[in-house]
């Protein structure tokens, strides 16, 4: 099963002929992705990588019958070729594309909001490491040799801390249903609790983990969610402990701008909700390991 | 991007909302001078720094004389001013606002922001400004008026009309107060800020509204097509470590530890910070290197890192995955010895080429310390910098 692809998902590129969507394409093919072509405005009907290249989503949707695209487009025009793939009728979106502006994004998540629910396109991220089913197909930049096929999923804002428990759980025996990252900007496609919802639908998955960190109220949501309608056991992680407030970690997203969203205060709340702590960001692996031993 | 008061108020003031007659001065002289040209018999002297709770701090001082005026200049320009959001080192006064005193019947406050949870514009108002609004959220949250704004039709008059109706604002004033309203969110939509915040937002004696302080705050990224935004940056109101880390793409954020630190990823950084402190140490700094990180670049963070004089030990945390280990740790190896390092160094490569980049480490002959795993890398940087503590007495 596995969430949102697996390795019948037809697959486009946006910005395929660009360096990086070149360099990334190669690598999901190599993993196994069925990736079915791309596009690039202007240069429709030329072949890249031996793959069609169309001038619109529509054209790849229509002649190669796209489900599911990537995005490497530049920031500056980005958000136009999320709002093109959703109303091309692209199923499930990946923007790995980072720097977006904010106001963009609230812009196209508006755009999204104007298709019945289940016309609707997922996307997740921007600024994220895409979205990853071991062994059957990847939609993002991550290392794939990291995950081993298995039954926990991974929910995470981050890529290398998403790569990080990966790899603690593959030490130690563990496999993944999907890892999805939903990247680390003030707006993005989707939420810890979006993806959760998948994950409880997916009888792959028997354990959940989210990767959260500083800023906004997305992690409490997801706890609260998680206590009123999952049955499978949810592990977090919090990042940014020692962040101060109201400065910038990296992420646009990782700012403390006002109460509850800390780290402390986030852990606090997960704990009421009856989440499972990772008390360290080395013991991702060993806390995973222990629910699953509890099943 | 944060930008000053005085800066925010010509930007309000070309979307037509109405501000007391001011002048910007960068010395004694200048200032006094400001105060000659603009009428009236008492003047307010505003430090321009990016922080609220100037008042607090000393930052603002009303004056009733020229020689007041040069007392207050000389008392401020050049100097350090501490408030609750600067942190302890403070920020550096070099420009002052010069502006007419307002008598003042009223004060509101009125703010527009990027509501995460609802991906819209919200604007916030209350009756009851001049305190911070977060202080007015805890002890009397049923004065605040929040309203979102759909941000394919923007704001509409009603909801405009509704804020002014909550802030007290009625007949005589409504029309200016919509106007005032509606550009505050024209000028928040033009200009990719994200917050737009007047506080306080006061009606005078002679009622009128006028924006007595004004903060704004931009998107980052989208300076790119804000380019007159982009000119407004004052480096002189950002630790200059983080200007030097921006020039070169590397993204920075000082903090007050001794333990350096150089890590890929946002995420992955803020866990490793974490680690460090759960050791018992505290880290110097947050830098991401960022995706590709060349040698190059890996010596510029290095430089980033060690320019900071209290480094006493510094860890590297790399989760290669666009990476390659080998890449880094070569980059790592020519970073060491071009640069005269004074302190331990504590190197953990993980994911893609692992074992090519840790023989390159080995092979070195360099007094690398390495780690496997996040939690050994944190136990040996902090003894690493402990025993330098030790050593250096």
């Amino acid at each position: 099963m596995a969430i949102l692809i697996n390795e019948n998902t037809r697959i486009i590129v946006q910005g395929f002929t660009g360096r990086i969507g070149t360099f990334h394409a190669q690598e999901m093919i190599e993993y196994g992705s069925k990736v079915v072509g791309g596009v690039t405005p202007g240069k429709g009907g030329q072949t890249h990588l031996g793959l069609p290249v169309f001038n619109t989503v529509r054209e790849a949707v229509e002649q190669v019958g796209a489900e599911a695209s990537i995005v490497f487009v530049p920031s500056a025009f980005a958000a136009d070729s999320i709002m093109e793939a959703a109303e091309a009728g692209i199923k499930y979106c990946v923007s790995i594309t980072d720097g977006i502006p904010t106001q963009d994004m609230m812009t196209v998540k508006s755009f999204l909001r104007r298709f019945p629910k289940e016309q609707r396109m997922m996307l997740t991220g921007p600024n994220c490491s895409g979205t990853i089913s071991p062994e059957r197909a990847m939609l993002g930049i991550m290392p794939g040799h990291i995950y081993k096929r298995g039954n926990v999923g991974i929910v995470g804002r981050s890529g290398t801390l998403g790569y990080e428990a990966a790899d603690q759980m593959r030490r130690l025996g563990i496999g993944i249903s999907t890892s999805v990252g939903i990247g680390g900007d003030p707006i993005i496609g989707s939420s810890h609790r979006d993806v959760l919802e998948k994950l409880e639908q997916d009888p792959e998955t028997k354990v959940a983990l989210m990767i959260g960190e500083i800023g906004g109220p997305q992690e409490v949501e997801a706890g609260i969610f998680a206590k009123e309608n999952m049955s499978k056991p949810l592990v977090a992680y919090i990042a940014g402990l020692t962040a101060p407030a109201g400065r910038r970690m990296g992420h646009a997203g990782a700012i403390i701008s006002s109460a509850g969203e800390s780290a402390a205060e986030k852990v606090e709340r997960l704990k009421e909700l009856n989440v499972t702590i990772c008390p360290t960001p080395s013991l991702m692996g060993q806390t995973v390991a222990s629910v699953l031993a509890k099943l | 991007m944060d930008i000053h008061e005085y800066q925010a108020k010509e930007i309000l003031a070309e979307y037509g909302i109405k501000i007391a007659e001011g002048g910007l001065a960068y010395t004694v002289e200048e200032a006094v001078q400001r105060s000659r040209e603009i009428d009236g018999n008492v003047w307010v002297i505003k430090a321009q720094i990016h922080s609220g709770a100037r008042g607090k701090a000393g930052g603002i001082k009303v004056c009733r004389t020229n020689d007041e005026v040069e007392a207050a200049a000389e008392a401020l320009l050049g100097r350090k001013l501490v408030t609750h959001q600067t942190g302890p080192a403070g920020k550096l006064c070099t420009r002052l606002y010069i502006e007419v005193g307002t008598d003042i019947a009223r004060e509101l406050y009125l703010s527009f922001m990027i509501d995460r949870s609802h991906e819209r514009v919200i604007m916030v108002g209350s009756a009851q400004g001049g305190m911070e609004i977060e202080s007015l959220a805890a002890t009397n949250p049923k004065a605040i008026v929040k309203i979102h704004i759909e941000p394919a039709v923007g704001l509409q008059d009603f909801q405009a009309r509704t804020m002014a109706f909550a802030l007290g604002l009625g007949e005589d004033l409504l029309n200016h107060a919509v106007k005032t309203i509606k550009g505050c969110y024209r000028a928040l939509r033009d200009l990719d800020a994200n917050i737009l915040e007047i506080n306080p937002l006061v009606v005078t004696k002679t009622n009128e509204l006028i924006a007595l302080d004004a903060k704004m705050s931009f998107d980052e990224n989208a300076l790119f097509r804000r380019h007159r935004i982009a000119e407004l940056r004052d480096t002189t109101q950002i630790d200059s470590r983080e200007v030097a880390a921006a020039e070169v793409g590397l993204s920075y954020v000082g903090l007050n530890g001794d333990i350096g630190c150089m890590i890929n990823g946002a995420g992955l950084a803020m866990a490793t910070m974490d680690m460090i402190k759960l050791a018992g140490g505290e880290p110097a700094n947050f830098l991401d290197v960022g995706g590709g990180a060349s040698a190059e670049r890996t010596e510029k963070a290095f430089r980033l890192v060690l320019a900071d004089a209290g480094v006493k030990a510094m860890l590297v945390n790399i989760f290669a995955g666009i990476n390659r280990c080998d890449w880094i740790a070569e980059g790592v190896v020519q970073a060491v010895k071009n640069i005269d390092m004074k302190v331990p160094l504590v190197v953990r490569l993980s994911g893609t080429n692992v074992e090519e980049g840790r023989k390159i480490i080995a092979d070195s002959g360099l007094p690398i310390i390495t780690a496997e795993t996040l939690a050994e890398a944190a136990e040996k940087v902090v003894r690493a910098r402990n025993e330098m503590v030790a050593k250096q007495g």
